[in-house]
């Protein structure tokens, strides 16, 4: 087989960060090729590099032999690249043939819809899509949806598929169906592309994978000859991890205690699916996972953003299940949201306005209904000096804080008001070394506080580091609960994907 | 009832019908590529202006028409810049258009022409009695002596719908009001659409404009409008954003107008028969009757570089 | 200061950008620019009768902008003040004429009150509730129910029940006791009542308070600004939305009682006022401060009033007032493209010095 796609030393800089750092990649004609690799190894940012999204700082990218730069999706399609991107690209209101036709319909000035129709039935048989193109999208279940992608890119004769996270969202019934397609075009010699984070499916359907970490691709080997635990160390790396000092944790009383916890999120879709889990006082319990396993949408659960479709929620021996966001807080929850921006600040608000966020209707903030702004600033200065806010101006706007500061703001905020238990969300995003390890510390003092902490991260290297015991998330369900100071990367990296390991007979 | 075997009453609500059915499929157009349009009464009111002012200048009621539209395109122009360009809010712009354009053409009328108005000796675009159909009774009736822009209006009606509906173009154009990103990403030029569509818009609402000035009458009074830009607005929500829609609602409302002057000597107060249009509207807009939605990106700037 | 200095700033460029296309517009029509906006000043400023014109006309545009201001202070657009308006003037003028017994001053509050009840019902309610359950646009509502308001103004005094007896149509005159004294007669003849003063600006203040010293403003904003932030919080998004457009009627509300007790005494035709756009410029140019709300009122008031003299003394039409308006409105919206422009003019000497030093 000869090489279709050639990615030979790419980099891509943005300031600060080294999103793709020496990335080398071929892909044979009829092959199906997984690129694996954990959040932010940088699978996305190389996707969107090949599809004309972005420009590479340096490298060099060839298609069929010839070196290519795309300066946008649409010359990256002229050129014979077809992307099925995890958030779909389609338009609801329109129908199948009509999205996979858009931008080049058949026709005159008139559109000739029954051409479009007929072209379109013809390659959704060709390559056994069956799907009806006089459909609306709206009416199609996301398997269905992900299809017209694909039929999109066949439209337009492509001569590659990227798919880029194509499970993320599907059922395991349109996954096997998902994967029999892939098996057609494969046979019809089309190279694919299998962007994934899921070792069970890298291993299922793809002939070869190369694996990514931290912005490098780590080697390429064939599917066949590599076990999941190879794949799963290349995946996470073999550094150690640099772990927080600390006490032994001197685990108290339980504070949660989720019992068969099922959550819809906003769309509908039921994305955690039956967890049972304990919190005790005095400990901190990681939550990971792969993005998009319902971490998230369990965290807004407890904190009372979402209703719990099924279950019960007990907190500190009381049933919260029916609790407004409000109720809770009053209990003694605090939730340091996953995005900062959307949810856990108000940003034209100023300092003071923020920090009383969650307790301006009481005293002394506010009496009888009228805010007391100086109480309020005394206590901001309290908050700044503590945890060390810069600039140290309470007048300050949110907006013109860094993104470290802005997140000292909200965690200064939570665990000041005296918490009996912290659910910390993705606390470290985007921030550098030095803020990292504040807001570490601050997670630690309060677990030795006899404060309960479930801490819930992408990041591999901040559950280790913290975490007394681990939570592993998959699909909506925990994979296993092991203990932290023993934990391996490897352990974790496995149990993310699924898999269940031996470890749990000792753990349990 | 009596009333409605009197074809007048359907000759008066066809030609209540234009001056809303035509601003409101330019809104359709607008909004439709993903531009909110509340600036339809403003586009009109220049359009009703510079109609009259340029066919007395000119002696040609066809050359009113031709500045009507070209001054109501330009208007419309700068509105789209705004919108689209500087991503500016879209209702806080329609605003400024509507306010702008009263005072202009009221100023305009003042200082061009005096106290005394446009002159009675403008000339009007012609009124046409269809051959052979006014032979037809009580058919007949309906299209006696209505003015030319009616005719125009009707065919403006089933083009936009084959326009927006079966060519190329209508398509990407509803593509880019739904999902600019979407359609960016398949090569569609999200803003020059966006352009297009607000800038038909303004051409419609301008010949809608017109119709008052120098289709019904051949002269300008000050806010002559009264109301119908936003009126369109409602046959617009209410024809569900299609042109069909649009015009079915404008000859609905039309129709509750001409009843109401109808009714007014049987004691039925029109004012309140006027109101129709916008309960229709709210009633149509919360879905207790099959909801009208709209198109999904309408109203939200789109940058195609992030 | 600093900040003030950029918040107003562009209002103020803004203003004087429509001012000299302003100019350029009476130039073309062969006046001269200068004389014709001096007797719009001193139409608006020059003596005490027009200064107190200005007032009085800037009475309703502050209260209908005090309104709008806090619905956008909540993330919300009321474009149906003008309704709001009328609907509560007629309340106030039934309640002023229908009942006769009662003592002067409490018959004003009680006319007032009712006034911004029935604002608050008509633009808070159906707005309100629509937006909040199933997300209809506010912008179409409030300019529905806008329209719907007027023309039920106007049928109550053609033909409705408010018709005084006789071929006018137009309501009874409410009682002597509760119109708003004018003190002298200079005031007088401005029809400005300090009583109606007095309400203005303790309405601006309550507005400032509400906003912004208040649990509810302080709501009001997070819900405006956030509103994922707000549920976060453990606000009630729905109420507040609710509330807001409440509260936004209420003070439109408001203007229509205290026009009809100081100012017009009855409703009469003539109900395309325009307060309720007016009033989102006024609301707009202040940035939806409502101690700016009072400033921008008496701008716009001048305005009118400055027009109104300048078309007797000048002979410009006093549209000319709406020309401006329309074109500060046009570029305050504009204005975020000046930082895009000076970034592009950067760029453009930047690429230009990167030329010259290769």
């Amino acid at each position: 087989m000869e090489d279709f796609l050639e990615v030979i030393d790419l980099k891509k800089w943005f300031p600060g960060v080294k999103a793709n750092d020496g990335v080398n990649l071929t892909l044979r004609r009829g092959e199906v090729h997984a690129i694996l690799g954990e959040n932010g190894a940088g699978k996305s940012t190389l996707m969107k590099m090949i599809y004309g999204l972005l420009e590479p700082t340096s490298g060099e990218i060839r298609l069929a032999g010839q070196p290519v730069h795309f300066r946008s999706p649409r010359e990256a399609i002229q050129a014979g690249i077809g992307m099925v991107h995890q958030h779909f690209m389609l338009i609801p209101a329109l129908t199948v043939a009509e999205n996979v036709v858009l931008g080049d319909e058949p026709g005159g000035v008139n559109y000739n819809r029954r051409e479009a129709v007929r072209h379109v039935r013809a390659l959704s048989e060709r390559y056994g899509l069956d799907i009806d193109p006089t459909a609306k999208i709206s009416q199609l279940s996301v398997g269905l949806q992900q299809r017209v992608e694909i039929l999109k890119a066949f439209y337009r004769k492509a001569r590659l598929i990227i798919l880029d996270e194509p499970t993320a969202l599907l059922t395991p019934q349109e996954t096997r169906e998902l994967f029999n397609i892939v098996r057609n075009l494969k046979a019809e010699g089309i190279p694919v592309l299998f962007i994934s984070h899921k070792l069970d499916e890298v291993k299922e359907i793809s002939d070869r994978v190369t694996v990514m970490r931290a912005g490098k691709t780590v080697d390429s080997v064939r599917t066949a000859d590599a076990t999941p635990q190879d794949l799963a160390n290349m995946m996470v790396g073999r550094e150690v991890v640099l772990r927080i000092q600390k006490e032994v944790a001197k685990p108290g009383a339980p504070v949660l205690q989720l019992e068969d916890v099922k959550v819809r999120d906003k769309a509908k879709n039921l994305r955690v699916k039956g967890i049972t889990l304990e919190l005790r006082r005095g400990e901190i319990l990681g939550l990971a996972g792969i993005d998009g396993n319902g971490q998230f949408e369990l965290a807004d659960a407890i904190a009372g953003l979402l209703r719990p479709e099924d279950g019960r929620i007990i907190f500190d021996g009381h049933d919260i299940t029916h609790m407004t966001p409000a109720q809770r807080t009053e209990r003694g929850i605090a939730y340091v949201p996953q995005d900062r921006h959307a949810d856990g600040l108000v940003l034209e608000f100023d300092l003071v306005e923020n920090t009383i966020l969650r307790d301006f209707h009481k005293r002394p903030y506010s009496s009888a209904g009228i805010l007391r702004r100086k109480p309020a600033e005394d206590y901001t200065k309290r908050l700044i000096e503590a945890f060390d806010v810069r600039p140290p101006q309470p007048a300050r706007k949110a907006a013109e804080l860094s993104g470290g500061n802005q997140q000292k703001v909200i965690l200064a905020r939570e665990v000041s008001r005296d918490p009996i238990m912290l659910i910390a969300a993705q606390p470290t995003r985007g921030l550098d070394v030095g803020a990292i390890e504040g807001i570490h510390r601050q997670l630690v003092r309060l677990r030795d506080e006899g404060k309960g902490v479930l801490l819930v991260s992408l990041e591999m290297d901040e559950i280790l580091s913290l975490s007394d015991r681990i939570a592993v998330i998959h699909d909506g369900r925990i994979v296993d609960v092991i203990p932290g100071d023993t934990a391996t990367r490897e352990q974790i990296g496995l149990l993310m994907t699924g898999s269940r390991t031996n470890s749990e007979v000792a753990s349990s | 009832m009596s009333i409605f075997a009197d074809a007048q009453i359907w000759n008066s609500t066809l030609s209540m019908a234009v001056p809303l059915a035509l601003p409101a499929i330019g809104g359709t157009f607008s909004e439709r590529t993903g531009v909110v349009n509340v600036a339809m009464e403003g586009i009109m009111l220049m359009g009703a202006f510079f109609g009259v002012a340029f066919s007395y200048w000119t002696g040609s009621a066809w050359i009113g028409l031709l500045m009507a539209l070209i001054i109501g395109g330009l208007t419309s122009a700068a509105f789209a810049w705004g919108a689209i360009r500087v991503s500016a809010d879209q209702v806080v712009l329609g605003m400024a258009i509507n306010i702008f354009a009263a005072g202009l053409t009221a100023f305009l009328l003042d200082t061009v022409f005096g106290f005394s108005g446009t002159p009675p000796t403008t000339p009007k675009l012609p009124n046409v009695s269809l051959p052979g159909i006014d032979k037809i009774p009580y058919v007949g009736q309906i299209f006696t002596n209505q003015s030319i822009l009616v005719y125009v209006m009707i065919a403006i009606v089933i083009l936009s719908h084959w326009f927006l509906f079966h060519t190329r173009l209508g398509l990407r154009m509803r593509s880019v009001g739904e999902n600019p990103l979407a359609a960016d990403t398949v090569g569609i030029n999200v803003w020059r659409l966006r352009y297009a569509g607000v800038i038909i818009g303004g051409l419609l609402s301008a010949l809608g404009g017109a119709y008052l000035s120098i289709g019904v009458l051949n002269s300008f009074s000050v806010n002559m409008t009264n109301g119908r830009g936003y009126i369109a607005l409602a046959a617009m929500i209410f024809g569900k954003w299609t042109p069909l829609g649009s015009f079915g609602a404008a000859l609905l409302f039309g129709f509750s107008t001409a009843l109401g002057i109808v009714l007014q000597g049987n004691g039925v107060s029109s004012n309140l028969l006027q109101m129709i249009p916008y309960a229709l509207t709210i009633i149509a807009l919360t879905g207790l009757v099959g909801r009208s939605i709209p198109p999904a990106a309408d109203g939200l700037p789109y940058d195609p570089k992030r | 200061m600093k900040a003030l200095r950029s918040t107003f700033l562009g209002p103020i460029v803004a203003t004087l950008l429509a001012i000299v296309i302003g100019g350029i517009l009476v130039s073309a029509m062969g006046y001269n620019p200068f004389s014709v906006y001096g007797s719009l000043i001193s139409g608006a400023f020059g003596n005490i009768p027009s200064l107190g014109n200005t007032i009085t006309a800037s009475i309703p545009l502050v209260l209908c902008g005090l309104g709008i201001a806090i619905a956008f202070q909540s993330g919300l657009f009321n474009i149906g003040a003008d309704g709001q308006y009328w609907v509560a003037a007629a309340a106030s003028v039934w309640v002023g004429y229908h009942f006769t017994s009662l003592p002067g001053w409490l018959h004003i509050i009680f006319c007032l009150v009712v006034g911004m009840l029935v604002g608050a019902i008509w633009g808070g309610i159906i707005p309100g509730l629509t937006k909040a359950y199933v997300g209809s646009s506010e912008v179409i509502t409030t300019m529905m129910l806008s329209y719907i308001g007027i023309l039920l103004a106007r049928y109550l005094i053609e033909g409705g029940p408010m018709q005084e007896p006789g071929s006018n149509p137009q309501s009874p005159e409410i009682v002597q006791n509760t119109q708003l004294p004018y003190f002298n007669q200079t005031l007088m003849q401005s029809q400005l009542s300090l009583v109606a003063v007095a309400i203005t600006i303790l309405a601006a203040v309550v507005a400032w308070f509400l906003l912004y010293k208040t649990t509810i403003g302080y709501q009001l904003r997070a819900v405006g600004f956030n509103q994922r932030a707000a549920r976060y919080a453990g606000m009630r998004v729905t109420l507040y939305t609710v509330i807001a457009l409440c509260l936004s009627g209420l003070f439109a509300g408001l203007a229509g009682s205290v026009q009809m007790l100081g100012v017009d005494h009855r409703l009469m035709d003539g109900f395309s006022s325009n307060y309720g756009y007016t009033a989102i410029v006024v609301s707009l140019l202040a940035r939806n401060n409502p101690l700016g709300v009072l400033l921008a009122g008496l701008f716009f008031g001048a305005l009118t009033t400055g027009g109104q003299n300048m078309q007797i003394i000048s002979n410009v039409p006093a549209a000319l007032t709406d020309v401006l308006q329309g074109l500060i409105i046009f570029f305050v919206a504009c204005e975020r493209i000046v930082p895009q422009i000076i970034q592009w003019y950067r760029r453009r000497r930047s690429l230009r010095s990167g030329v010259a030093a290769s």
